[in-house]
């Protein structure tokens, strides 16, 4: 481990209905979790190019998480099917390159889950903190 | 495609909320607005005690217009609370309403980092910094407008689901409503009297089931579930399954040239059934044939096969004779119709209490459930209205009552809410034991009574009055005497301190309520969320109690969560109210977040097409090329094309990919390393 004031940087790219509003959730309810992750809305996890997750490893983000809502509960039927199989792939990507693939988390929140967010931020921040830096920071600037 | 403005350089306002001390309490408000200001293309960075409020955004519309701004960020709640004002704020002051982003600094930041200022301000600052990213990139965007179909579709024909449609009838619009069941009627059919007035169930459901049946703006379906449904708000195309009913009606008869024909519901035909089968209705209590209707009351009056259990003897047909009504080779017929907006009230079912062992539902006789009660209790029940205990017939003195039998359980076998309801049908069945049986003493066991609506906790009185014996404490088990079949109800009186053993000829268990059967299907089939405990998920728990996140999809009843009779008709109406609402307006207004080929990148590959769930993309050909194109009225925008296209060919409106990945650079690249 590097540092002893390392934080991880870690980016969240989430569904507009069933993750976005998970994670409201947690808010309206006070439930506390780690400051270390900041989140980008996308209205579903279909969206998320897998280049979108390998600029953000180039760019020295030390995990990323895709999350979505529960297979079968899509509010586009299937986009994150499609999403989950992407990741699956992309996982794959992430070994041959050396990059360790628990940096990439895909989990699946709805709408009513406020708590279940909250220890899924605590677990990703908890395995990355483990993890330490991604190998990739030195270049990323 | 409307044309997008073209500007020199962006220019971005910035204002952070306070909300108050919600997020002031633990971010450090001034050195976000200052580090915003900072950050480039930032033109001015502003703060206030409550961006919402008419001064808020008053700010916001007189930035735009005296700074010449190209975006506008707000940091403050979510966006799924106050985007919609803030995008009115910035069209106020002139400019493209789409040329908004939000920062969620309270939701996702202060009230879940409430003890961790300094982590929580940086945490804002990046936020905003992503914010301001996406709004240097944002583009004039012109939302599409619809046409309405100028029909509704309600799903389900209780007591709720009837008053939906009703109120959509009634306010002009054609109404199908749709019931699986033969009748209409719902659970409040099977009710003998409801609390706190003690009206006859049927007798003031009955007329709401005639005027459905009679109303001529409604489609009555009954005996018919949803098999799929595609669209979006203003064009549902919902298709329906007419189960096969083996009965005709008289206007079928008459289309298949029998006129003249058809049920008129004589009854002759049960009479000569041969199969007797349990009735679902009187929940397995009494015999029925595999020709039946529920109730004589039923709307419509038309008898049903049961083809799981009929022979196909064919007596019926023979004594049906010349009404030519049935057709014992009937099968499911298929429909799809177009509906604008729909209506969801699928109700419930009684949890199967019997999973709560201790209780011995199942295993002693004389334990029943409070449905059974109400059927037990019924004039038109299968005992005629004389309660009995079902091991020997005699008359019950002594019954216990099990109030949150399976609701307010935390051992995981139970459910964890309260039923609502059970409190207040409790204390009625007490007094209809006290009324009826001369001497009768209820025992009702409760954790704590819950008596909140208009005259309910008068209605507590009144059974106190009247003799029951109110015991506070929670079953722990009930033991059957073999030979009496009497029962033994432990527990622990806890306003005494002491535990008690009260012996009774028959127990009720008030039991729990849960989702209806098909709940899980229909909601998947209609795109609607569901709370943890498997109730349809409401857009707003407050402000929002009948929408669903699936705009056009309204909810009413139970299946939104438990609720009795007057709750259920209260929502059903505001449910009515707001599905009537764009089939009113005639026309809505789609987010444009919908998908753009670029036609010079496009490469023709066509692996998009396959992708899209809304059969919303299509290759053409275009210059003596492949290319992709868009059906703007069937896209989406969900962009699980965008996010695969491997040329890059595919712009998401408001979601593109420089956006995005502005958002992912401004994160990792643009802060104090």
């Amino acid at each position: 481990m590097a540092d002893e004031n390392w934080k991880p940087k870690i980016i969240a790219i989430i569904c507009n209905w069933c993750s976005y509003a998970g994670a409201d959730l947690a808010g309206s309810a006070r439930t506390q979790y780690p400051t270390d992750i900041r989140a980008i809305r996308v209205m579903c996890t279909g969206r998320v190019d897998p280049l979108f997750i390998m600029k953000a490893f180039q760019d020295g983000a030390d995990g990323v998480l895709v999350s979505g809502c529960h297979f079968g509960d899509c509010h586009y039927l299937e986009g994150n099917y499609k999403a989950a199989k992407r990741m699956f792939l992309l996982k794959s990507v992430l070994k041959n390159i050396g990059l360790d693939d628990k940096r990439l988390r895909m989990t699946f929140v709805s709408a009513s889950e406020g708590a279940k967010w909250a220890k899924v931020i605590e677990d990703v921040v908890d395995t990355i903190t483990e993890l330490g830096p991604s190998p990739l920071n030195e270049f990323a600037r | 495609m409307a044309e997008v403005k073209k500007y020199e350089e962006p220019r971005i306002g910035v204002f952070v909320c306070h909300c108050g001390t919600n997020i002031a309490g633990s971010i450090d408000v001034k050195a976000v607005m200052e580090y915003a200001s900072t950050l480039p293309n930032v033109v001015i960075a502003d703060d206030y005690q409550y961006m919402c409020s008419t001064p808020g955004q008053n700010k916001i519309a007189e930035a735009i217009e005296e700074q010449k701004l190209t975006g506008v960020v707000v940091a403050a709640c979510s966006p799924r609370l106050h985007e919609p004002t803030f995008r009115a704020a910035t069209k106020e002051g002139g400019l493209n309403p789409f040329r908004f982003e939000m920062a969620n600094i309270r939701e996702q930041n202060s009230w879940v980092h409430m003890h961790q200022p300094e982590e929580a301000t940086a945490k804002a600052k990046d936020a905003v910094r992503i914010a301001v990213a996406k709004a240097s990139l944002l583009e004039d965007l012109i939302p599409k407008s619809v046409p309405v179909e100028q029909a509704a579709m309600v799903v389900g024909g209780g007591v709720g689901g009837m008053q939906a449609a009703l109120d959509l009838a009634s306010a002009g619009i054609k109404t199908y409503l749709v019931e699986k069941d033969p009748t209409i009627g719902g659970r409040m059919s099977q009710l003998d009297k409801t609390f706190p007035t003690l009206d006859c169930s049927q007798c003031i459901l009955t007329p709401k089931m005639v005027d459905v049946f009679r109303h001529e703006n409604i489609e009555l379906l009954t005996y018919t579930e949803v098999e799929a449904v595609e669209g979006y708000i203003g064009n549902f195309d919902v298709t329906l399954r007419k189960k096969a009913r083996g009965v005709l009606t008289t206007e079928e008869a008459e289309a298949r040239g029998f006129v003249g024909g058809g049920c008129n519901g004589c009854g002759d035909c049960e009479d000569v059934c041969p199969v007797i089968r349990p009735n679902p209705f009187e929940l397995g209590m009494s015999p029925m044939k595999a020709i039946y209707i529920y109730h004589p009351q039923v709307s419509p009056l038309i008898y049903t096969i049961d083809f799981d259990s009929c022979v196909k003897c064919g007596l019926c047909v023979d004594v049906c004779g010349d009404k030519k009504a049935i057709d014992l080779n009937a099968v499911d017929e298929f429909e799809t119709v177009k509906v604008g907006t729909i209506v969801l009230a699928t109700g419930y079912d009684i949890f199967p209490v019997e999973e709560k062992h201790e209780w011995g539902y199942k295993n002693y006789d004389n334990v029943i459930t409070s449905l059974e009660f109400e059927r037990l209790i019924c004039a038109s029940g299968p005992t005629g209205g004389h309660l009995i205990r079902p091991s020997d017939g005699a008359t019950p003195k002594r019954v216990g009552f099990v109030l949150c039998a399976g609701s307010r359980d935390n051992t995981g076998v139970g459910k964890p809410y309260c039923s609502r309801f059970c409190c207040m049908y409790s204390l009625k069945h007490a007094h209809q034991i006290i009324e009826k049986i001369p001497g009768a003493v209820p025992y009702i066991f409760y954790m704590d009574i819950r008596s909140f609506g208009k005259m309910y906790e008068e209605f507590y009185y009144r059974i106190q009055d009247e003799g029951a014996k109110f015991i506070r404490g929670r079953v722990a088990n009930i033991l059957e005497d073999p030979v009496t079949k009497n029962l033994h109800v432990n527990t622990e009186d806890t306003l005494l301190g002491r535990p008690i053993d009260v012996e009774v000829d028959m127990v009720v268990l008030a039991a729990a309520v849960q989702p209806s059967e098909k709940t899980e299907a229909t909601r998947r089939l209609f795109g609607v969320s569901c709370s943890q405990d498997g109730w349809l998920l409401e857009a707003h728990p407050k402000l929002n109690p009948c929408g669903t996140t699936t705009a056009g999809v309204y909810l009413a009843g139970v299946c939104q969560g438990p609720k009795d009779i007057p709750d259920t008709v209260a929502q059903a109406e505001g449910a009515a109210s707001a599905a009537s609402i764009p089939i009113h307006r005639g026309e809505v207004e789609l987010e444009p977040y919908f998908a753009v080929c670029l036609e010079d990148i496009c490469a023709g590959c066509g692996m998009c097409v396959n992708l899209c769930p809304y059969q919303a993309l299509a290759l053409v050909e275009k210059d003596g090329r492949r290319v992709m194109q868009v059906t703007e009225a069937k896209c989406k925008g969900c962009g699980t094309c965008g996010g695969f296209c491997p040329g890059g060919a595919i712009r998401m409106q408001h979601f593109t990919t420089p956006q995005i990945v502005a958002q992912i650079d401004a994160f990792l690249l643009g802060g104090e390393q």
